[in-house]
């Protein structure tokens, strides 16, 4: 049901988007979400955009992943950036 | 720029790191279920299974919509169908799951107009083009999806369309958690919370739940890195016995979720309990149309007589869906039940866990290894 890779918002008419999906080509309703603009990412849900991905967060993410990777013992223990 | 890096959390260089992360990491048994029917495939997809040690066993939860939705609810999706000048409108896995005595496969087969959509908004599109006729949009999933159909509503109400109306088979997660924990076999050490009911819901929705259980649980996106690191993470907290509520997947999902998707599916929807397959009754746990919305909700327009609902016999989805079982262990399994001749909806769904141990055979893995 859920389609995980962020796409791109090519062009915005009327509360729907364009949205591109590695090359292709679709349609998403922006009624569930705030401020999207032409060339944000967004992930898409049964043809609805659900959430922009954050570039930061993306990021973080990624920095965490490596940290993980890397770090096998030194880890901080404060669970990362994003530990609540 | 790639997409947002999406390569990068696919790196094969990077999931080998963390798997290695995780063996170092993990001592003790410990049983992690992965809630979302979304996380289960790209588990099995990835291969990520062959990638944990011995000490780590993944169960599959009850985050597979169509194989959560209860029988007497598939009943009544059938019975809609039958219904003079109704288009019924779902996506694609519903239709062939049996129900009592029939699928929507079968119905479409003999004359019924059940047409599969893309969006909910394809189904205002259709009753929009089909003024003669009533539009009916078979709505199951999480909180990911409601708010989608949520939006549909509105759309119809602000068109002032009389021929649109929804089914609510809508169910809620957090719930299904607090049901689990009381689960005898269920023996779960964590969960793999999931990535886009919670970029909808936030991390806080499960804060209750967590506090009132101290269980781990890590939100996690989907791809193998995103889901290997939930894994690294889940383990540290249960080895170094400090549970947490942790975020795996910050790029999508924040603490306080999504508000307009919440704002928009508190308008049109309220709590109400839920039939769950294979769990039962859960207080609280589904949603229901507004009585201000009553005339889009295909629950009090049509009014269904059914008979009592046969659930399959020997149909072990139920065990499966609350991790006291894995397929293998269902006596139909391969034998009587396949992805051609289904006999329940966790082998029809491509997100239940029967079709994904068919598919990827991996029962016949697990008994090389
Ligand atoms: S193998 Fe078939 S019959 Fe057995 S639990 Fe899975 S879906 Fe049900």
């Amino acid at each position: 049901m859920c389609l995980a890779i962020p796409s791109k918002i090519t062009k915005i008419e009327n509360n729907m988007a364009v949205i591109d999906v590695d090359g292709v080509k679709r349609e998403a309703s922006l009624l569930l979400i705030e401020d999207a603009q032409v060339g944000d990412y967004v992930i898409v849900h049964a043809g609805f955009a659900i959430s922009k991905i954050d570039e930061q967060g993306a990021l973080e993410t990624l920095a965490l992943l490596r940290e993980a990777a890397a770090l096998m013992d030194g880890r901080e223990g404060d669970g990362g950036p994003s530990g609540v | 720029m790639s997409i947002k890096h999406i390569e990068e959390y696919r790196d094969s260089t990077l999931a080998r790191q963390l798997s290695e992360k995780i063996r170092r990491l993990s001592r003790r048994k410990i049983r992690l279920m992965e809630v979302c029917g979304t996380h289960t495939v790209s588990i099995f997809r990835s291969g990520i299974r062959s990638l944990l040690p011995e000490t780590i066993s993944l169960l599959s939860g009850p985050g597979c919509p169509v194989c959560v939705t209860d029988q007497a609810e598939i009943d009544a999706f059938i019975e809609l169908a039958r219904q003079k000048d109704v288009i019924v409108t779902t996506f694609g896995d519903l239709m062939r799951v049996p129900g009592s005595a029939s699928s929507l496969q079968r119905e479409r087969a003999e004359g019924r107009d059940i047409r599969m959509v893309y969006s909910t908004m394809d189904a205002v599109g259709l009753a929009q083009q089909n003024p003669g006729r009533h539009v009916v949009f078979l709505g199951v999933g999480f909180e990911t999806t409601a708010p989608t159909i949520a939006a549909a509503i509105l759309t119809a109400a602000g068109l002032k369309l009389e021929n649109f109306s929804v089914i609510s088979a809508h169910k809620v997660v957090p719930p299904a958690l607090e049901a689990l924990m009381t689960v005898d076999g269920a023996r779960i050490d964590g969960f793999i919370l999931p990535g886009h009911v919670s970029v909808i819901i936030g991390l806080k929705a499960y804060r209750p739940f967590f506090e009132r259980h101290r269980m781990p649980c890590v939100v996690a996106g989907f791809e193998p890195g995103d889901i290997l690191q939930a894994v690294a993470m889940l383990v540290e907290q249960f080895e170094t016995g400090r549970p947490r509520l942790e975020n795996a997947y910050p790029r999508a999902v924040a603490q306080e979720g999504n508000l307009k998707a919440q704002q928009v599916l508190t308008q049109v929807f309220q709590i109400g309990d839920a039939c769950w397959r294979g769990i039962g009754r859960i207080p609280d746990s589904g949603l229901q149309i507004r009585a201000s919305y009553a005339a889009y909700d295909a629950g009090r327009r049509f009014a269904l007589h059914l008979p009592e609902p046969k659930t399959p016999r020997g149909c072990a989805c139920g065990e499966i869906l609350t991790g006291q079982k894995t397929p293998p262990e269902c006596a139909l399994y391969k034998k009587v039940c396949t992805p051609i001749d289904p006999v329940g909806p966790c082998m029809v769904s491509s997100e239940g866990t029967c079709a994904a141990y068919y598919r990827y055979h991996y029962d016949e893995l697990e008994a090389q290894s």
